[in-house]
């Protein structure tokens, strides 16, 4: 469960309100091990880790941390084992700030969505702003991928769907910084809580795409603050992740994780990596096309997930 | 942090190439930094081991003990056993006898599905042939929308009936599409469906309905190169569910190691046909094994730098330039021109990608900034015809006149001048079969970038990396005219 206390504008003009959100909680996380666990089959946790994406090092680090402390437990059944390692996991996973920067009150909240192109930033955005609408939220989505063909079109099927207002590039091929201060200033001028900016997917090893993120950030900050920089992951990435990671947490100072489209076979255990190394938290997770689906990140309720029979 | 697969593997062979003689003990250390750097490379598990036991099996018996240089040979026999999962020789398109051909394309979300189409579509239109885009994805907000674009962009028909976002059956979209295809003569159809997960039951059926409906040629199963281990999963789920012919891989541009192509061809066992390498619709291209499995085994992929060069350069202009070597009227203007015409093969860092060694260049790639090309053109473009012919003339005067009106500093200048003689005296030294002295110059600097950079790692002298647009075409010649440019007798590819 996620505690909400967000804050945005109240009945009374310039006063600042808690509110509360929608709950949606994470669910339907597949099993590492349908079979049986026991003290002589740890060691093929290894190959079952590394076969779930959480990588070489994290996967034998995983098995030594175990075995070293189902021995100390005296832990040997298949139920403690389980349990042993969803303790574990979530000791690793769990984070403070997990939850969305929506707090600090001072309006309009302004998130940035990035990441590799076929991602799912778009999506992503979609549920996001649908979400905020349902709690009561005025929601400015900004189209600052210019690049792709369609792509404002798709943006704008999602606002339609969100019930959100939308700042798309007056012409194909604008700079999306522009697109990206025009969202902002729209948000400022009809008083609403939050722009979020939808931008291009590109390929971290772009070095003047990666650029034109810092002059997007710039922009905006002309007039208001960057609260949440999400960088939005498929969870059937593999390591190369790590090397996202990396690259937009240079350039775009990411604040959050995105872990999409977790409804598939992939587990996503590149996440366990990126967290681990580069000190991002994961917010969100996408767990499907409709509108409701997506879900916050919860390390308990993932690593119960994983670690179910 | 980890440098990509032919990096790791060029350190593995380099410790292993240190011994005359290889124990048990030396191959199974080796065998181990492979099948981290393969699983490093989301190369899947399963695969990783079957590999890792082949090549064991090879490696352990005669044709490695009775070489003359064992190292040498379990090289060669990770390289093919490599080129062996990725389909061996490459394929081509499966055309209809009686068109038109059904190229049916399937994947999950976001794996490049709809760009590919328009990519595919131009490069049949590019081979004569009259290619049809069919908007069957009718469940991603404006994906119809995308491939009518994309159509436009390649200059090519699209049947695109239904408006999608949920909208419309893409079965009867798909059937009509063939009646449609014939009745216009269109001599390929392709078939831009949703993406899918390999688990949605009701989505796989609608795949294989499309698939029953228009009788496709070609199942291409399009891939994102950055896939992890789910890769075989979802290889296994297409392939069971559709039936796939052949795949595709794309955001091969990225760094990502590929390993997916390895995982999925060695599942499926069916062919990579194509890899698509950009955002514009031209980055597209036939996929080559020997080629991937260089590039991983870090022996760079030279032939498509060959393709490209010859792409660009013309001979004539490449004799002229010759000339001009040899008699040392090598100017500026020769500079800029070869810079130019460099530009046109693509970017420096994808074709600094392609050089063997460039796994051991990463950082050095990492730190050339095209920009700084920009830069050193400004510089040429503000010179007088005079001082671009005979950059002696240039004294403090006129290099302040240059800077200004460059928009850049004396010392840009400056520096931009240094490198030029140096370059010039080196091609110098090159056209009369001499060995140049790499004083100071890498690639990085070449470019104008970073002088503080790192000087390259592997000195590798089989093929060289120079930045030099000059000396690169120069060697880029030699190469065309099939005179491998001195070669170190063992041919080693891996920097020893």
């Amino acid at each position: 469960m996620v505690d909400f206390k967000f804050w945005r504008k109240g009945a009374k003009q310039d006063e600042l309100a808690e509110v509360e959100l929608p709950k949606r909680d994470l669910s339907g996380i597949r099993s590492l091990f349908p079979g049986e666990m026991s003290s002589d089959s740890i060691q093929d946790l290894e190959d079952i880790l590394l076969m779930a994406d959480f990588g070489f090092q994290a996967s034998e680090d995983i098995v030594s941390q175990l075995k070293s402390r189902a021995n100390k437990l005296g832990a040997t059944s298949d139920a403690e084992l389980r349990l042993v390692l969803k303790d574990l996991l979530v000791e690793y996973l769990q984070r403070e700030d997990a939850q969305l920067n929506l707090t600090s009150g001072k309006l309009p909240y302004v998130f940035l969505v990035v990441g590799v192109n076929g991602a799912g930033k778009t999506t992503t955005i979609g549920k996001l702003g649908r979400w905020l609408s349902d709690g009561g939220w005025k929601v400015v989505l900004g189209a600052a991928d210019t690049f792709r063909a369609a792509a404002v079109d798709q943006l704008a099927t999602w606002a339609k769907r969100a019930e959100t207002d939308l700042v798309s590039p007056e012409k194909p091929g604008q700079d999306p910084a522009s697109v990206a201060y025009q969202t902002v200033s729209r948000a400022i001028e009809t008083d609403a809580d939050i722009a979020i900016i939808d931008t291009a997917g590109r390929l971290q090893n772009k070095k003047d795409l990666m650029d034109e993120l810092g002059k997007i950030r710039r922009a905006v900050e002309k007039i208001a603050q960057v609260d949440e920089v999400l960088l939005v992951i498929d969870s059937t990435t593999g390591q190369n992740g790590l090397s996202q990671a990396r690259a937009f947490s240079e350039v775009a100072d990411v604040t959050g994780m995105v872990l999409t489209k977790l409804d598939g076979t992939a587990k996503g255990g590149v996440l366990y990596a990126i967290q681990r190394e580069f000190d991002i938290p994961v917010k969100l997770v996408g767990v499907g096309e409709g509108i409701n689906d997506f879900a916050f990140f919860s390390a308990e309720q993932f690593a119960r997930g994983l670690v179910a029979r | 942090m980890f440098g990509d697969l032919s990096t790791r593997l060029s350190d593995t062979f380099r410790n292993l190439r240190t011994r005359g003689k290889l124990t048990e003990a030396d191959i199974d250390g080796t065998l181990r930094d492979i099948r981290k750097a393969l699983l490093e490379a989301d190369v899947s598990l399963d695969v990783v081991k079957d590999f890792v036991a082949s090549v064991r099996v090879r490696a352990l018996g005669d044709e490695v003990s009775k070489a003359l240089n064992p190292a040498e040979q379990v090289v060669q026999i990770v390289n093919s056993e490599l080129v062996e999962i990725l389909g061996g020789e490459s394929r081509q398109l499966r055309l209809a006898k009686n068109p038109p051909t059904v190229i049916m394309l399937a994947g999950l979300q976001g794996s490049g599905k709809t760009t590919l189409a328009g990519k595919l579509a131009l490069w049949l239109k590019s081979q004569q042939q009259t290619p049809l885009l069919v908007a069957c994805d009718l469940q991603r907000p404006n994906a119809v929308n995308q491939l009518t674009v994309l159509a436009e962009r390649a200059g090519v028909d699209v049947f695109a009936p239904e408006p999608g976002n949920g909208v419309g059956d893409p079965v009867k979209v798909a059937k009509q599409s063939i009646d449609h295809a014939k009745s216009k003569a269109h001599s390929v159809v392709i078939i831009d469906t949703a993406g899918r997960l390999g688990v949605d039951e009701e989505m796989m059926q609608q795949a294989i309905d499309i698939r029953n409906q228009t009788d496709p040629d070609e199942v291409l199963f399009v891939i994102d190169a950055m896939l992890g281990q789910d890769a075989v999963d979802v290889a296994k789920a297409f392939n069971d569910g559709v039936g796939v012919t052949g795949t595709v891989l794309t955001k091969l541009d990225g760094d990502a190691r590929g390993g997916a192509a390895l995982s999925v061809s060695s599942v499926i066992g069916e062919n990579v046909l194509f890899s698509s390498t950009g955002e514009n619709l031209e980055d597209f291209e036939p996929f080559y094994p020997e080629r991937m499995a260089s590039r991983i085994l870090d022996m760079g992929d030279v032939l498509t730098l060959i393709e490209q060069a010859q792409k660009t350069f013309d001979e004539k202009q490449q004799q002229e330039l010759a000339e001009k070597i040899a008699k040392e009227s090598f100017t500026l203007e020769d500079f800029l021109d070869q810079m130019q015409q460099l530009k046109k093969m693509g970017s420096m860092k994808s074709l600094l990608g392609m050089m063997p060694g460039a796994g051991n260049m990463k950082k050095q790639m990492e730190d050339f900034d095209e920009d700084e090309l920009k830069h050193t053109e400004a510089i040429i473009q503000s010179m007088t015809p005079v001082e671009r012919q005979q950059p002696r003339v240039l004294n403090g005067s006129r290099r302040q006149r240059i800077a200004r009106g460059s928009g850049t500093t004396v010392t840009e200048v400056n520096s931009l001048v240094n490198r030029f003689e140096q370059a010039a005296k080196m091609m110098k030294t090159m056209s009369k079969g001499g060995t140049p002295q790499m004083q100071g110059m890498n690639m990085a600097q070449l470019g104008g970038g970073n002088p503080s950079a790192k000087k390259s790692k592997g000195k590798k002298k089989k093929v060289s990396k120079s930045g030099n647009p000059a000396r690169r075409a120069a060697e880029e010649r030699a190469l065309l005219e099939g005179k491998p440019n001195k070669t170190d007798g063992g041919g080693s590819a891996f920097g020893l």
